[in-house]
């Protein structure tokens, strides 16, 4: 058993709320998971500052976090004084660097050799992304997660199954830029997945069967599928049970296996779209009253766009 | 009466004392909120009244063996296994259900006004499961004994590796289960029905007009034909 959520705001207005709308759904999985739990946050690109017509250098945003002690405070101070011109937001359990993406990898790679215990846990024009072990509610309130601000947010609370229990094994997993995807389920072909993938140069964070899927749904948008393609061919290759929240830089996905054997329940309104394991995360939301629930059908793929 | 708002209280408190009411007495429950395991093992006949939308296993485990027990009404839709284990009395679901409605009950009736998910009336031992609206796939599977009644369309596999359950369908069948079979109707199915009607007042229901799906009996009997192969 695990606990997925996504939630994605269509009334500008509300973005400001969507930290304190998503707590309370992450709270009310916990009981699904409560071992760890992960965020991936999308909030729109700051714009540069360049003068008008003027190409600005794409920003990229580097989420960095560890299975170890890291001091991240002096990860920080390291970090502004070789890459002065980023920006950094220090988590309790990690750090966001934001600089021009030319530069990232570098930063990444100088970072690592420091600090080798130091993963990227997912970068990207719009994401942030945090992940913690222990009791879900308690990692929001140390993130401060009632005050974060976005137009979508993809969330996992873990009760894991079949790998550890560290940060890096916890979902969301991001595969590609701007790219989370999270899972209730469970696989069962995923080890001979992994194998061929990693035949194919396919490089994978952890043993975690949940990232299998994620990597596989990433090759296949690199291959040229669309979101709604790419999720058919992992429905097709991954043999299990399975929920799948997957977001992007242009919104939301859900998809269910042939047996619907885990559950997922939407509610829809002009304000918000926000899914969930079950309808309990959705009962604080504003006006779900009046939202649209229901549940999508098993093998179907839903997607909405930001 | 009792009202018991579940922002005030937690499921267990709630669920003691809708446990201690005497028979006769009734009790509404207030702000669900999708919550889990409400109003379950109940064993008196008391009415139970939710206001708003429960989670998983509502009313299961309630009754008793000679098919007494509350009668339990949901104001909305509910989670997962609404009545799983019943054993006597009822439970109305003003909405929908999700997956997996009646699973295993043994007695009493449960409505669902709505529609119901995947895996209806999965295993039912001897109650009764009557859905206005339509079942998702799988609805009836390895059922034993009792009844479903399906108001509206019944979707893929009904009834598979059925049992001695009966299911009666109004409107169109998606595709049969394994081992399911279609059977004319008789004079005591159609009065069977009829009483269902009655019961649920689901009565765009036409009884004599439902399709009848029962085991054709050829998966559970053993068969030696191929012993030689082991």
């Amino acid at each position: 058993m695990c606990g997925i959520s996504g939630l994605l705001i269509r009334d500008p207005d509300l973005e400001v709320e969507l930290g304190r709308m998503l707590v309370p759904m992450i709270s009310a999985l916990a009981d699904r998971g409560p071992d760890s739990s992960g965020i991936a946050l999308y909030s729109r690109p700051v714009m540069g500052e360049g003068s008008a017509g003027e190409e600005t250098p794409s920003i990229l945003r580097v989420s960095l976090g560890s299975d170890e002690a890291v001091p991240w405070d002096d990860v920080t101070d390291w970090a502004s004084s070789r890459f002065s011109e980023s920006a950094i937001e220090v988590f309790r359990s990690g750090i966001r660097i934001d600089l021009v993406e030319a530069r990232a990898d570098a930063l990444v790679s100088s970072v690592r050799e420091a600090w080798p215990g130091v993963h990227v846990l997912g970068t990207g024009r719009m994401l942030t992304v945090v992940k913690d072990i222990g009791w879900p509610a308690d990692s929001c309130r140390r993130h401060v997660v009632d005050s974060w601000t976005g137009h979508m947010a993809v969330a996992h609370t873990r009760m894991a199954t079949e790998s550890a229990v560290t940060a890096l094994h916890s979902h969301p997993f991001v595969p590609g830029p701007d790219l989370s995807v999270v899972h209730n389920g469970s696989f069962s072909n995923h080890a001979s997945v992994r194998r061929r993938l990693e035949a194919e140069g396919v490089r994978f964070d952890c043993d975690n069967d949940s990232e299998v899927a994620a990597r596989l749904l990433a090759r296949r948008l690199q291959a040229g599928d669309d979101l709604d393609e790419a999720t058919r061919w992992v429905m097709k290759e991954m043999d299990g049970f399975f929920t799948l929240v997957v977001g992007t830089e242009t919104g939301m996905s859900v998809v269910r296996d042939a047996f619907a054997c885990k559950p997922a329940v939407v509610a829809e309104t002009d304000a918000y779209v926000a899914v969930a394991s079950e309808y309990r995360a959705l009962a604080g939301l504003p006006d779900v009253g009046r939202a649209r629930v229901f549940e999508p059908q098993p093998e179907e793929v839903y997607t909405w766009t930001c | 009466m009792d009202v018991l708002s579940c922002d005030a209280l937690s499921v267990r408190e709630v669920n003691h004392t809708l446990r201690r009411l005497p028979p006769g007495s009734s009790a509404v429950v207030t702000a669900p909120r999708g919550r889990h395991n409400l109003a379950v093992g109940l064993a008196q006949e008391t009415d139970i009244d939710i206001e708003g939308n429960a989670g998983y296993f509502v009313g299961g485990l309630g009754g008793r063996g000679d098919g007494t027990g509350p009668t339990i009404t949901v104001g909305g839709f509910v989670g997962w296994s609404v009545g799983e284990n019943l054993m006597g009395g009822s439970i109305r679901v003003r909405g929908s259900a999700s997956q997996s409605a009646g699973s295993s009950a043994r007695g009493g009736l449960i409505a669902v006004e709505g529609d119901a998910s995947l895996r209806a009336g999965i295993s039912l031992k001897g109650a009764t499961l009557a859905v206005a609206g339509d079942v998702g796939a799988m609805t009836g599977f390895m059922a034993q004994s009792g009844t479903i009644l399906v108001g509206g369309n019944a979707g893929h596999g009904l009834g598979d590796s059925l049992y001695e359950a009966v299911i009666y369908v109004g409107g169109t069948i998606a595709s049969l289960g394994a081992d399911a079979t279609s059977e004319e109707l008789v004079d005591d199915d159609v009065l069977h029905v009829k009483r269902l009607v009655e019961a649920t007042g689901f009565d765009h229901i036409d009884p004599g007009q439902v399709t009848k799906v029962v085991s054709a009996r050829n998966l559970y009997h053993f068969s030696a034909e191929h012993h030689g192969a082991y």
